[in-house]
């Protein structure tokens, strides 16, 4: 009954990330890739995107940490970041790389520094918060959804770039 | 839409075929490769993957040779566009295709003109393989 529970809550929250455009369709092609031969397939590729995204992120803060910004890099960077957002359906993501890189595509003006401050101060803020979290063992065993390991990097009203949303969820 | 290498003396094979073909792919990203070949193996179980275009090239020069290269643009090393004319060099006429995370559109000529055969976005999708196996057994 307890599995029954499990399982109907992990479908709600899965139908969730689609209703609130976390995920897209690419994401559903993921599953549809999963079947006898690659059962853990999902789970595998969305393990891989916690470690490129955890290491772009990383990169990402530190060259915002840079005076002057190298707005190449930034750009590299995020045009990695925005390529395994596409690939895994994190929709939002993508999004945000993409609203990023019309910032640094601006260039080097100080409208545009001022802007990528707040950004930046989230995402150190978001990469400390990530820090204190424990990442769950990723095995079909623990099927735990939980809401509070989705991370929001808030942005602020100025126009600064709307954040990166970030999901954590074990399946 | 196809240039060099459209001609490409192997046979294809589309979903439920028994011909065999083999498939290459190039790309410095893990995620993109373990996708690309969970969707490859859907047509095809001879499939290799390397991390850049130098990887590419040096294993087309030990000897392997592939029906289709679905190779990316940007990867460090060499990119897809030289890796693509350094393979066409040295007379590898495998169906290449390049795919990217740009703006096709702008993309486009940069890969014909390198030699590619076809280009899409990523992520390939069952569909866009379907439609470039059926192009390939149409030319062939």
């Amino acid at each position: 009954m307890e599995r029954i529970q499990m399982r109907r809550q992990l479908a709600l929250m899965r139908q969730s990330f689609f209703d609130q455009g976390f995920l897209d369709e690419q994401f559903i092609q993921l599953e549809e890739l999963q079947d006898d031969a690659n059962p853990n397939f999902v789970e595998e590729v969305v393990t891989l995107y916690y470690r490129d995204s955890s290491r772009l992120i990383l990169n990402i803060d530190q060259a915002l940490e840079r005076n002057p910004l190298d707005f190449n890099k930034l750009d590299n960077y995020m045009h990695q970041f925005k390529g395994s957002s596409t690939s895994i359906g994190a929709k939002k993501v993508k999004a945000e790389c993409t609203q990023f890189r019309e910032y640094c595509k601006a260039g080097n003006s100080e409208g545009k520094k001022d802007k990528l401050g707040p950004w930046r101060q989230h995402v150190a803020q978001g990469i400390d918060g990530r820090g204190q979290k424990k990442k769950q063992d990723l095995t079909w065993q623990n099927i735990v959804i939980d809401k509070s390991k989705i991370h929001t990097f808030n942005h602020q009203k100025n126009g600064c770039p709307s954040g990166i949303t970030m999901f954590w969820f074990s399946m | 839409m196809f240039g060099k290498g459209a001609s490409s003396s192997k046979s294809m094979e589309i979903i439920g075929s028994e011909k065999k073909f083999s498939v290459l792919i190039v790309d410095d990203d893990p995620i993109i490769r373990k996708i690309h070949g969970a969707l490859v193996s859907k047509f095809t179980t001879e499939i290799q993957e390397v991390k850049n275009g130098k990887e590419a090239v040096d294993l087309c020069r030990s000897g392997a040779s592939f029906d289709i290269i679905f190779i990316d643009k940007k990867m460090p090393i060499m990119n897809g566009l030289e890796a693509t004319k350094e393979l066409r060099a040295m007379g590898v006429n495998s169906t290449i295709v390049g795919v990217t995370s740009c703006d096709l559109s702008s993309e486009r000529n940069d890969f014909i003109a390198a030699g590619q055969n076809q280009c899409y976005e990523k992520p390939l999708t069952i569909e866009k393989i379907k439609s470039l196996l059926s192009e390939l057994n149409k030319n062939n």
